[in-house]
């Protein structure tokens, strides 16, 4: 009895031990070099896996910059500056810091300015909406309403207005992947830049119509009248196609455009508010930096 | 036994109110609103501006490329402008407006009705003078017709296939063409049949129109070479692979053409619509248009003039019923509704469908449980449910080993569905984004 125990131990043995060689043999032989500080890279990365750098995954975004000879053109939207700055520091690179960026919805159509005049019925997808025809507003350029961006938002930080039918973004959860950029049928989102307290200044529209099709279809529309252009004391507003556009870059928050413009296509978000014009050739912008309005 | 393609298939309810409305010439309207863009290809370029005078039958726009057409007034007068105007393709798009004054059509047009049987033309010739003409498929997709003639070196076509089957219901504009101007459409068979150098041409009928099959049965007998075939009730029989599978039993390769399995495929309306062009040297410029649905007051087959808004149409039909609930460019199964009333008429509108409201909207959407009616309906036989899913998820590289692009949007899938679910609107995005990731790859 007990010999074929022992029996049992010793031949079982002797083949794990055979097994472990050959194993051994066959891992030296076929050993595959992976840098070591992929793994270091990889770690102090978000794990969101969004996509948002342009490679797949995490993993692959590490790769590409335990590969890369210069960090310039590489950066990790959810982990931003400090990422960026921790990845540079196990590579021994350089790396600059670049401005934070967070997603603007760039329509103010809700229903009450932008009548419907027909009925979608198809499957709720702005991509298939789009596909099929110009939607169920006037204005073919807007927001569809269906949601694609939501859906597209790993971080929950997009969603659907009830009472205006359009997305809003929160902006402490958003991490500028641009996942609803590329979502976006009509390209409605854009990324732009951060600024203090959550500043922003931007034209809500993106309906490239002559003036009196766009006022027809959507009361806030841009009809490209151009006096942004004129009044922006630094050149930050372009006019083309009828659509006037601010450069985060040049813009320096001063206002004046959102009290030039006749249908208030511009937006001021997260101002304090202003003082209650007692005449109207003062400005009164950058006066008081007293409470903020939450949104 | 009658002949049908193997597999798949609906039956929807026929509707054809219009069956025994003759075709009526629609009066002219005041401004017509002619689209660059009304076929598959490149949009013609326009060759007018605004002031120029211009004749029926007048170049308008010329062809940009090999896979594209010419575009003709299908008025007199001035043009107005060159704007971007609500077509059937639901976005604004660039439109040429000519704002009409009297009938003055082009000296060129032989207008007299007699029929001229004698082909004076060389197979080279007719090619060019359809291209010249601006002809396209006028069964709806519009594939500029000289595309289909040019056969390249090393194939061989020995089949033309006529499709007078008009399986989708309630149109009947094809039908009452077959009845009402078949001599005509019979030499335009036989123009086509020179131009490929075919001795058989094989027109391909369902047998819910046994006035047109034996109307054509009779005449035939004058024109050697050509056959009339009825075929089952059955969507989607006017397919062209389907028709072709039908006819003469042979399978288009997955990817491949009709003429990699030696046929031709046209529309009776084409082959009319080549008749006046060899023969009166008319360019197109009108087409047959049903206006039809359940609550018309008069449902009817109109010549049209190309760019004449939908609301003349429906004008001339008795007006807009008061139950309205979607107004569909085409008909039930493929057609699109529109959005404006002031959609104009092109080359490829084979009806206006007014569908009331008790029946225009999709069924409530449940989940799917795999009962795979929609598969045994596939024509193509693709799975549409795993399609339709796949595409939701983005997998495109799934999409298309799952055959996708075999896809004929034929509709069938979404018809059956108890479930009520938007399986095609799914697939034609996953197409069409397959397609994309395919062309980009080849470049």
């Amino acid at each position: 009895m007990s010999a074929t125990i022992l029996f049992t131990i010793i031949s079982l043995s002797a083949i794990g031990a055979t097994a472990a060689i050959i194993l051994y043999i066959v891992a030296q032989k076929f050993k595959v070099y992976e840098d070591p500080r992929i793994d270091q890279v990889e770690e102090i990365l978000p794990a969101a896996n969004c996509g948002g750098c342009g490679y797949p995954g995490c993993r692959g975004f590490a790769e590409a910059l335990v590969k890369a000879d210069d960090l310039s053109s590489y950066y990790c939207p959810v982990g931003g500056n400090e990422t960026m700055a921790k990845a540079a520091e196990i590579l021994g690179k350089a790396v600059e810091a670049k401005d934070p960026l967070v997603a603007v919805v760039r329509c103010s159509g809700s229903p009450a300015h932008r009548p419907r005049i027909n009925q979608y019925d198809g499957a709720s997808s702005c991509a298939i909406s789009a596909s099929l025809y110009s939607g169920e507003t006037g204005c073919q350029y807007g927001c569809l309403g269906l949601g694609d961006c939501v859906e597209s938002c790993d971080f929950d930080a997009i969603y659907m207005d009830a009472e205006t039918g359009l997305p809003v973004v929160i902006d402490d959860k958003c991490t500028a992947c641009g996942a609803c950029v590329k979502a976006c049928p009509n390209t409605i989102i854009e990324l732009r830049k951060k600024n203090k307290k959550d500043r922003k200044i931007f034209v809500s529209c993106v309906n490239k119509d002559k003036g009196g099709i766009a006022k027809k279809a959507c009361a806030v529309a841009c009809i490209g009248c151009g006096k942004c252009v004129k009044v922006c004391p630094y050149d930050a507003i372009t006019m083309e196609n009828f659509l006037a556009y601010i450069d985060p870059n040049k813009c320096k928050l001063c206002r004046k455009c959102v009290t030039e413009c006749p249908t208030g296509a511009i937006l001021e978000i997260n101002f304090p508010e202003r003082k209650i014009k007692e005449d109207s050739t003062e400005e009164a912008p950058k006066a008081q930096e007293t409470k903020e309005n939450e949104n | 036994m009658l002949k049908t393609f193997p597999k798949g298939g609906v039956h929807p309810e026929e509707g054809k109110y219009s069956a025994n409305s003759p075709i009526e010439t629609l009066p002219l309207p005041k401004t017509v609103y002619i689209p660059i863009a009304q076929h598959i290809g490149a949009p013609s370029k326009p060759m007018v501006a605004k002031g120029d005078k211009v004749k029926v039958g007048d170049k308008i726009a010329e062809s940009l490329g090999f896979v594209s057409a010419n575009i003709h007034s299908s008025v007199s007068g001035t043009v107005a402008k060159i704007e971007d105007i609500l077509d059937s393709t639901g976005y604004k798009r660039p439109c040429i407006v000519i704002d009409v004054e009297g009938d003055d059509w082009n000296e060129n047009i032989d207008r007299s009705a007699d029929l001229k049987k004698e082909i004076g033309l060389s197979d080279k010739e007719i090619i060019q003078r359809i291209n010249e003409s601006g002809i396209v498929g006028l069964g709806g997709a519009t594939f500029p017709s000289h595309v289909k003639l040019s056969v390249p070196d090393g194939k061989k076509i020995d089949v033309l296939i006529i499709n007078g089957v008009e399986c989708e219901p309630y149109l009947t504009s094809d039908h009452r063409l077959m009845l009402e101007k078949a001599e005509e459409m019979l030499v335009g068979i036989q123009i086509l049949m020179k131009a490929l150098g075919v001795n058989l041409a094989m027109i391909g009928i369902e047998n819910n129109k046994p006035d047109a099959i034996n109307h054509l049965k009779e005449l035939v007998q004058n024109y050697p070479g050509i056959e009339v075939h009825p075929l089952k009730v059955q969507y989607p029989q006017g397919g062209e692979k389907q028709l072709i599978k039908a006819l003469i039993n042979r399978e288009v390769p997955s990817g491949g053409l009709p003429l990699n399995v030696g046929a031709v495929v046209h529309n009776v309306g084409t082959a009319y619509a080549v008749y006046e062009a060899i023969q009166k040297n008319k360019p197109l410029f009108e087409r047959v248009v049903t206006v039809t649905g359940k609550s018309v007051k008069k449902p009817s087959n109109f010549i049209v003039r190309v760019g004449t808004p939908v609301s003349n149409l429906i004008e001339a039909a008795g007006g807009l019923p008061e139950d309205t609930g979607k107004i569909i460019n085409g008909g039930p199964m493929m057609g699109k509704a529109i959005n404006s009333l002031e959609v104009p008429v092109v080359k490829g509108t084979s009806g206006i469908l007014i569908m009331p409201e008790d029946i225009s909207s999709r069924k409530k959407q449940s989940t799917c449980i795999r009962c795979a009616k929609c598969v045994s309906v596939c024509p193509q036989g693709l799975e549409p449910y795993l399609l339709a899913k796949l595409a939701k998820l983005e997998k495109f590289d799934k999409l298309e080993a799952g055959g996708v692009m075999d896809c004929i949007e034929c509709g069938s899938c979404a018809y059956t569905c108890p479930a009520g679910l938007p399986l095609l609107d799914y697939i034609r995005l996953g197409k069409a984004r397959v397609s994309k990731i395919i062309r980009s790859r080849k470049q």
